[in-house]
């Protein structure tokens, strides 16, 4: 899983084998230590202690020789020694520790030619090229009736400790192997219930069917684990069906939202599509006629007719523009938004030009920063600008000379684009009422207009996610600034 | 200007007046046939019911063409004009009230050679007409009328 510090996966079984055989191996070779150690140590001194018996036994049986001067007796003893093949060679001394007979048991074996035995002790004996050598003292009626010395190799000794290691070799083995067995009967029984539980826990990751739980039957300290594991499932159960509830709560309520707005829209573009058809009807009659009349019954009409007829026809006209810029203001609430690079430098410039031609007595100067640009939809913003620059040119019409300026700044870091006249601006005490429909804040006779206007202009930023707000000083200009 | 007959398709009697109006104040004496819904439109084109006696090969110079109109609507008489092969390059001028970005797209998909907007002024209007009369019945060479058969 991410974000987690990962262990690289070892299987839990192969450690508990591990385990398993490293506790049998340690203990078996510790034990085979034991005893080897042991047994190296009472084997020697059993070897020792045989010599020493033995040593004493030819002592014995020499006595006689040695006290008669029997040298022939003496070496027959001594040749017994050859059912002992350990016995490298071995002497008969006379109480001067001069050497009487010796036996060889090969002709180039060494026998000291004297020993040595310190007054007092009975027996002395010492190793020397991994042989043990032996002198004991031959002691008769009290007095020393000699010395006898044996030398013996430790053949037989080092015979039985590889024997003896041949043996442990085997019995460590077969205890390995029988531990090794043991050991993975144990730990299958023993893993089981953990491999199970795996098993669910893949079965949920791969297939996500919570619903399914972990077996129970499981040793005591795995229950725990496995109980909080099934808890655990409950729970996310549970919030899966709760989170499933609500998207379907709220899919259904989107939908039924959806449902009515499209009922909403569509009552309103029937709405909008009737307006433009059967309000404007009427009107082109009531005009028409009028003109009708005002030209064919010009003679018998009075001048007061003739101006309650020019105030007719001026009233059907107003109210074409009001029903054109109230059907423009829904068409902006509806259209599709469709985003692209914009360039308003040049929708600026196209306004004003149209401005100047279709009134090109005004001195007005016109100051449009190059290069502003900004996304969004091309036509709905042409609609803005339009009439941000159209309400700048109306109200400066009232002054000599004017200036209107168009360019973009930064404020709190982020980009705001302005329009700017200094003509009859508004008393900022009524600018809560500057982008309500229908609303005006000059009179009509003043400026013309239908205070649809900045109405659409709101419409057409909210609807691109900007905002436009406005600062105006009375007679001294206005300031619309606006994001996109 | 040529002698033949204009067709208005024109439901409302004041709409209708008018367009007269500013036919006549246009100096524009072609007849005007009159038919005040879809059906009455497509009868005469076709020469049916009240029209079976009329001359098949005497066809408008011009239809103007309202869209909101009872029992059938003007799209549905545009699509059955184009349709035919007798009327199917007879020029129509659709003129209705709605200046509505749909109404146009049909209008134009279905093969209308015109879209005008009635404006509500009628000084306005009497120079639209002017211009549909200069346009459409002097300044415009029509594709010859198929042979009936």
């Amino acid at each position: 899983m991410k974000g987690m510090t990962t262990v690289a996966p070892r299987s839990l079984s192969g450690r508990l084998t591990r385990l398993n055989v490293l506790v049998t191996a340690t203990g078996l070779l510790l034990a085979c230590a034991g005893f080897l150690a042991y047994d190296f140590v009472t084997i020697r001194q059993a070897l020792v202690e045989n010599l020493a018996v033995q040593a004493r036994v030819l002592g014995s049986n020499s006595v006689a020789a040695l006290t008669f001067n029997d040298r022939e007796s003496a070496e027959k003893t001594l040749a017994a020694l050859r059912a002992a093949p350990n016995v490298v060679a071995s002497g008969l001394y006379a109480p001067d520790a001069t050497l009487f007979a010796a036996y060889r048991r090969a002709p180039s074996d060494p026998v000291p030619a004297q020993v040595e035995l310190p007054a007092g002790e009975e027996e002395k004996q010492w190793s020397d090229q991994g042989d043990v050598l032996l002198v004991d003292r031959i002691v008769f009626q009290g007095t020393t009736a000699g010395y006898v010395f044996i030398e013996s190799d430790l053949n037989l000794f080092w015979q039985r400790i590889r024997r003896y290691l041949v043996i442990s070799f085997c019995v460590l083995a077969s205890a390995f192997a029988i531990a090794v067995g043991i050991s993975t009967q144990l730990r299958r029984e023993t893993l089981r219930p953990i491999a199970a539980l795996a098993e669910v826990a893949r079965h949920i990751s791969q297939e996500k069917n919570y619903s399914v739980r972990a077996s129970t039957e499981t040793p005591a300290e795995l229950a725990v684990l496995v109980e909080g594991f099934n808890d655990m499932l409950e729970q996310i159960e549970r919030r899966d069906r709760e989170l499933r509830e609500a998207r379907d709560d709220l899919e259904r309520r989107v939908e039924q939202r959806t449902a009515e707005l499209a009922a909403a829209n569509k009552e309103l573009e029937a709405f909008s599509y009737s307006v433009s058809h059967d309000l404007r009807a009427p009107l082109r009659s009531i005009d028409g006629f009028s003109l009708a009349l005002l030209q064919d019954y010009s003679d018998s009409l009075d001048a007061d007719a003739k101006n309650y007829f020019e105030r007719i026809r001026a009233a059907t006209r107003r109210m074409g523009m009001l029903i054109d810029d109230m059907l423009n203001l829904a068409r902006v609430t509806r259209a599709e938004i469709r985003r692209e690079r914009v360039n308003l430098s040049a929708m600026a410039r196209a306004a004003t030009a149209e401005l100047k031609k279709t009134d090109g007595s005004r001195d007005v100067e016109c100051v449009i920063e190059e290069n502003v640009e900004t996304e969004g939809d091309a036509q709905l913003l042409r609609v803005a600008i339009d009439n941000l620059l159209g309400n700048a040119w109306k109200y400066t019409s009232k002054h000599a000379t004017a200036r209107i300026e168009f360019g973009q700044m930064r404020t709190n870091g982020s980009r705001v684009f302005f329009v700017r006249d200094d003509g009859a601006g508004f008393d900022p005490a009524f600018a809560g009422k500057l982008f309500g429909a229908f609303q005006r804040l000059h009179g009509s006779s003043e400026f013309p207009g239908t205070g649809v206007g900045l109405a659409t202009v709101q419409r057409i930023l909210l609807r691109h996610g900007g905002k436009i707000w406005a600062e105006a000083e009375v007679e001294k200009g206005a300031t619309f600034y606006f994001t996109v | 200007m040529t002698d033949q007959a204009i067709l208005l398709v024109e439901d409302n009697p004041d709409d209708e007046a008018l367009t007269l109006r500013a036919l006549k104040k246009n100096q524009i004496m072609n007849e005007v046939v009159v038919a005040h819904d879809g059906i009455e439109a497509l009868d005469y084109l076709f020469c049916r019911g009240p029209h079976a006696d009329r001359n098949p090969d005497e066809m408008p110079q011009v239809i103007l063409l309202d869209l909101k109109l009872p029992k059938v609507d003007g799209f549905e008489v545009l699509r059955q004009i184009r349709e035919h092969p007798r009327t199917r390059l007879l020029p129509v001028v659709i003129l209705t009230t709605s200046n509505e970005e749909g109404d146009r797209v049909t209008g134009y998909g279905l093969g209308a050679n015109s879209y005008v907007r009635k404006p509500v002024e009628f000084g306005e209007f009497i120079q639209a007409v002017k211009q549909l009369g200069l346009y459409w019945l002097l300044l415009n060479q029509s594709a010859p009328l198929p042979r009936s058969a």
